[in-house]
């Protein structure tokens, strides 16, 4: 069975929010919106949106970690927003395990939100219904896109490529070679939420040098008459030891 | 599937366009609904972006019809003050006859009195000739304040620099070090470039005070004090000479590493290189009649002679009896000074560090070299069979630049880049075109006050390249003849003249008043200037009359802004989405490491209002005005519109080049160079908005030196000489200010008095590191910590606190301390706080950060706005909570008693000095209004602003509400 998903690789996320806003524009006026904006030009402004980022600092200063970290529905395939869901709004699509609310039944009640332990889901305060993350479904699904661009906007924006989308059961996806050679893991696995959402951690390049590797035979002071040999007749142990 | 309508993206419109929610220039496409805008993202076939895009791209609808948008023309209200944005609507007929009637007096007269400064507006290449064409010196745009020190250290020292000059090569670099970048700049390429790199198993080293964005995923972080980056690269050049990592054949080759200096220190060229009176010189302008020593005849001879090899250090006396030595041995001996533990004591990076940072750079270098096989020749005439490259890859901006002594620090890097060999060579350093240029380039600014005159042209242009000071535009008596004073012996090489200093100037009247001043997107009044609450002032300073001290000023913007509230006569231009405009070849082009690329937009939407785009403004007045290149010689107008002058303009009659350099020739089939051709707009149109050359492999590399690729740029008219582009290790452009200000030569120009001895101090022909002009004034146990700012990569400049989704990311910002720094100072995490320098304070919030070294505190910049301006309500965080770092910084530094005052400013290039200010922190009373400190009186709304009553904002596209 499928279960699409994303893999967000931390090791090259620059928190740009590429993702943020291009989720917004795309659902906005997608099937999953309008997300509205509370105060949009004023105090506090308020807004539904389906995907941020966080930055968090990990670490005294000058081990100090600046670290970004993008969160939406993990579209878990044990999603615990689903069963506590008093009219079914709340399901998990069969044919490819996305996490999705139907707007018809949904009444607005915060249960699922409630439920949810990763605070993924954001009530539209304007349409009083509960709206997450589709993982586009309106782009996947949509034939009239070329097939390049049948992909969640997030991932299209992707500067640095951070978000991989794809299918975590097929072991031979993109994603599943991520997750299983680059240490991919699931937040908060305790939950037994099996999220499908997994994330690559910070990967550190450091490079080795031994003290022998600076000095060569042809270091170009030589050339020049630095680094010289001795005069000839400069004072050596030759000359003074006889034993 | 139960979520709303499922068939609405039915009749939806792709539009291919170029990005200007920043300056980066990604393609994009712009998705409509009944002509709404209903989704932009990334254009694949896009040679920039390819496909992607960032947070301020894809919020482009937000802009698009913000409430804080223009649409008519204002006047500002009789009677009223500036400042108070009391304004009328008038017509654009209104608007043109003002402006004509009052322009066309100024240009018959003194065409001095009309100065036009322009912010970050991609549009150099028309507005300098609309400038010059009226006869104004008194023309630039932002680059004096924003990264000069960048463009110049670098041009003048390998004939290119960062960002759409050259950049780092991250496809084959395995060693990459980024000092001091901001992040909202050349933001996409950077993005896609690092995530390859860091996935190709490269190591990232990042040097910033503050670990943000771009730092924040390097494999190394390594915190470093504002301003002292250039005593970290000088000591990371004295290790690497001191352990021999440098690429000595480079040195050799391809700079002036082994060029002998005159060192007779009565000689009139002392500290020039000497030329050899037997050979020819070649090229004048850059005489190649250079000598080295040769090291196996043990004598001078001419530079590149087959068969020889020079001496890299050593002392030499020339048979004339002149003692002479190799720049390089220069170079040694300046550095010998700069150990590891000095700089450790200045940067505060540990000398152990220090060292090893060199020796990775010097061993990755030197150890890891790329061999391409691609034959090339070099402009001596040797073949060569394959490209080598070194690959250490460095990038900078403003965080080198925005400092008083950022010159000195630019020139450093670029030494450090070419000892280790990585010039135009894969994985290092990598040209893009235009670029290489020649040190310095040919274009100069005129010379003498004769070059401006009633009714005619500017003779030469604006802004250009001086060479040494008989190419100073200055008069007789040494005294500047712009009003910025660029070019002057105050700032010899402002090749991006000074923004930050026009204001000021024509407020104190010095040199001179002047009587209208146009400003085009910048803000003046806020964030673009370094001390903001002066400029409002005088702004709106009247003399004893009560007239207005600069006595007209017009506006031109997209946006209700804090500038607007203060002009005159303020001008509506329209977004990006709806003109027509260029990346032009004469200005800064969209090109790659392999070859020039140019690219225009198109207009995707109509204009709203009565917008009008600023570029047909100028043509507009142009036609009206009688400028020559814009009229026929009868006086009627020649181009009926901005698309057409694009079109048929020609750098001179019949010269084929053109703002274009696509689908030249009347069937499009030129480039570069070819008669004007009537389908030019719709072939870019076609072709997603760009036009991309790709050079051969073998005009691909060590442009400077490379004789195929010079004849195709010259053939191409990119470059008027094939001469190799040496690179300056020792600037001789430097020692020829320097020996003006010792009184040097009988003939030649000398600094004024007053001046003399700043000139002397830093032309040095060396880089060398000195504290930034206000650390040498500031009393520093007052004042102790450095106080800087970073560009956040969601917002550009102060332009999009105006966006309801950008603005939800940043809606006000704080000041990031580190939390040891607090502690000391009894400050918690969210406190309000006061911060002081020596010429202001304000109050603002805390935020502690371990992210940060803690002798700095930093904040993001432009997040903070006046109150009510680009239409946001009176009580927006941005204005009650956030704040403007600017009002802690001067225009000028303390005078001395006896002393002119001086510009805050790089005394190089006039580069403002940020980056410089020096601060305190502490803890705000109790009883304090928990609001940041100054506030201003809130703006009220503009007449024709689209305006915003609701509570909600429920944007969903093709409803028809905002066509």
């Amino acid at each position: 069975m499928t279960q699409l998903a994303l893999v967000i690789d931390l090791n090259v996320c620059v928190g740009c929010h590429a993702c943020v806003t291009s989720c917004k524009s795309w659902n906005t006026s997608g099937s999953a919106g309008p997300l509205a904006d509370a105060n949009p030009y004023g105090a506090d402004p308020s807004g539904t949106f389906f995907n941020r980022v966080q930055t968090y600092e990990v670490g005294q200063f000058p081990d100090t970690e600046t670290v970004h970290f993008p969160k939406s529905c993990l579209h878990c395939e044990d999603p615990p927003c689903v069963p506590v869901c008093p009219t079914g709004a709340s399901y998990k699509r069969e044919s490819d395990g996305v996490v999705l609310v139907d707007y018809d039944k949904c009444i607005g009640c915060n249960y699922c939100s409630w439920a949810c332990p990763y605070g993924a889901r954001e009530l539209d305060e304007h349409r009083k219904e509960m709206s997450k993350c589709t993982l586009c479904v309106d782009r996947i699904d949509n034939e009239a896109l070329p097939k390049d661009d049948r992909k969640p906007a997030c991932v299209m924006a992707c500067p640095t490529q951070a978000r991989l989308f794809g299918d975590i059961h097929d072991p031979a996806s993109e994603v599943s070679v991520a997750i299983r050679e680059q240490g991919g893991y699931q937040l908060m696995p305790e939950w037994g939420t099996r999220p499908s959402n997994h994330y690559l951690p910070r990967r550190k390049m450091v490079i080795q040098l031994q003290d022998d590797q600076a000095g060569r035979v042809d270091n170009p002071l030589k050339v020049d008459g630095k680094l010289l040999k001795p005069r000839i007749d400069e004072p050596a142990l030759d000359d003074v030891t006889s034993w | 599937m139960g979520l709303h309508a499922d068939s609405i993206d039915d009749n939806l419109e792709i539009k291919n366009t170029t990005c200007y929610m920043c300056a980066c220039r990604c393609g994009i496409r712009v998705h409509l609904r009944n002509g709404e805008v209903r989704y932009i993202d990334g254009n694949p076939n896009h040679p920039l972006n390819g496909g992607v895009i960032c947070a301020k791209g894809a919020s482009g609808a937000m802009k698009q019809y913000s409430p804080a948008r223009l649409s008519q023309p204002l006047m500002r209200k009789p009677g009223s003050d500036r400042g108070s944005a009391e304004f009328a609507e008038i017509t654009w007929d209104k608007a043109f006859e003002v402006m004509t009637e009052r322009l066309a007096k100024i240009r018959a007269t003194d065409p001095k009195q009309f100065a036009l400064f322009t912010g970050r507006d991609q549009m150099q290449a028309l507005t300098s000739l609309f400038a010059r064409q009226f006869g104004t010196p008194n023309y630039a745009a932002h680059g004096g304040f924003c990264s000069v020190n960048m463009a110049a250290g670098m041009i003048y020292t390998i004939g290119g620099s960062f960002w759409e000059f050259g950049g780092p090569d991250l496809e084959r670099a395995r060693l990459f070090i980024m000092l001091g970048t901001a992040e909202d700049h050349h933001s996409n390429p950077m993005k896609i470039a690092l995530s390859k790199f860091k996935r190709n198993g490269g190591k990232f080293i990042s040097i910033n005070p503050v670990r943000t964005g771009y730092s924040a995923i390097a494999d190394e972080w390594v915190p470093i004090k504002p301003g002292t980056d250039g005593a970290l690269l000088l000591a990371l050049i004295h290790e690497l000479i001191a352990q021999g990592l440098y690429d000595r054949d480079f040195l050799v080759r391809y700079t002036n590493a082994g060029q002998l200096v005159n060192q007779d220190s009565l000689d009139d060229r002392f500290g020039l290189f000497v030329e050899d009176a037997a050979t020819e010189s070649v090229n004048e302008m850059f005489p190649q009649n250079k000598l080295w020593w040769d090291r196996f005849t043990n004598l001078p001879v001419a530079t590149h002679s087959p068969g020889s090899d020079p001496f890299l250090l050593g002392h030499f006396v020339l048979a004339c009896g002149t003692p002479v030595v190799p720049a390089f041995q220069l170079l040694e001996e300046r550095v010998r000074q700069y150990t590891p533990e000095w700089a450790s004591g200045v940067t505060g990076i540990p000398a152990d560090s220090i060292r090893r940072l060199a020796y990775e750079m010097g061993v990755i270098a030197r150890d890891q070299k790329i061999e391409l096989q691609i034959p090339w020749t070099d402009s001596w005439g040797n073949e060569h069979e394959t490209v080598t490259g070194n690959p250490v890859a460095f990038h900078a901006m403003r965080g080198l630049a925005a400092h008083s002594n950022g010159f000195q620090t630019t020139r450093a890097l670029a030494i450090l880049m070419s000892l280790l060999g990585t010039i135009d060579r894969p994985g290092g350093f990598r040209h893009k075109a235009p670029f290489p240029r020649a040190i310095p380039p040919s274009a100069k600014p005129p010379n003498s006050p004769e070059a401006v005159k009633p009714d005619t042209p500017l003779e030469g242009l604006p802004l250009g390249w001086p060479a040494g000071p008989d190419d100073l535009f200055v008069d007789e008596q040494g005294s500047p003849v712009r009003i910025d004073k660029g070019f002057s012996w105050e700032y010899p090489l402002s090749v991006h003249g000074l923004m930050h200093n026009v204001i000021v100037n024509a407020w104190r009247k010095d040199p001179y008043p002047i009587d209208t001043l146009l400003i085009f997107m910048a803000n003046m009044a806020w964030n673009s200037s370094m001390n903001t609450v002066q400029v409002r002032e005088m702004l709106n300073d009247k003399d004893e009359k009560g007239d207005y001290k600069i006595p007209f000023l017009i506006v031109c913007d997209a946006f209700q802004s804090e500038i607007t509230a203060f002009a005159d006569l303020v001008l509506p231009d329209t977004t990006y989405l709806e003109r027509y405009d260029v990346m032009s070849m004469l200005d800064r082009p969209i090109s790659e490491f392999d070859g020039p690329i140019d690219s225009v937009r198109v207009p995707v939407l109509p204009p709203h209002g009565a917008c009008k785009p600023f570029q047909e403004v100028l043509i507009e007045l142009a036609g009206r005005l009688g400028l020559p290149a814009f009229v026929h010689p009868d006086g009627s107008r020649r181009f009926c519109d901005y698309p057409d002058f694009i079109t048929r303009y020609e750098t001179e009659p019949g010269s084929g080049i053109g703002f274009l350099a696509g689908w030249r020739g009347s069937n499009g089939e030129k480039f570069m160079k070819g008669e004007p051709n009537p389908k030019q707009w719709e072939m870019y149109a076609k072709n997603n908005c760009v036009f991309h050359y790709k050079l051969p492999d073998s005009y691909n590399y060590m442009r400077n030196w490379n004789k195929g690729y010079m004849e195709w740029a010259q053939r191409m008219r990119i470059r008027r000489f094939t001469d190799p582009v040496l690179i300056h290790l020792y600037s001789d452009v430097m020692q020829r200010f320097r020996l003006a200000a010792q009184g040097k030569g009988k003939k030649a120009r000398h600094p004024p008095e007053h001046l003399r001895e700043r000139i002397e101090t830093y032309f040095d022909p060396l880089p060398f590191y000195y504290e930034p002009l206000e650390d040498q004034l500031v009393d520093k146990v007052a004042y102790p910590l450095n106080a800087v700012t970073q560009r956040p990569m969601a917002m550009y400049h102060s332009w999009d606190s105006q966006n309801a989704w950008l603005r939800q990311i940043h809606t006000h910002n704080y000041l990031y301390v580190n939390p040891a720094l607090a502690q000391q100072n009894d400050i918690q995490d969210g406190d309000w706080i006061w911060v002081e320098s020596m010429w202001g304070k304000v109050r603002c919030m805390c935020r502690y950060s371990e992210a940060v070294e803690p002798g700095t505190v930093w904040t993001w910049n432009g997040i903070g706005k006046s109150s009510g301006a680009w239409h946001l309500e009176p009580d927006a965080n941005e204005s009650q909570k956030g704040f403007l770092l600017n009002h802690l910084i001067s225009d000028v530094l303390p005078v001395e008693p006896g002393k002119q005052c001086i510009s805050n400013s790089d005394p190089v290039t006039g580069q403002a000095g940020w980056y410089d200010v020096r601060v305190r922190i502490s803890k705000a009373d109790k009883e304090e209004l928990k609001q940041s400190w100054p506030q201003f009186a809130p703006m009220p709304e503009l007449p024709g602003t689209r305006g915003f009553k609701s509570r909600w904002l429920v944007y969903f596209a093709g409803k028809g509400e905002l066509k």
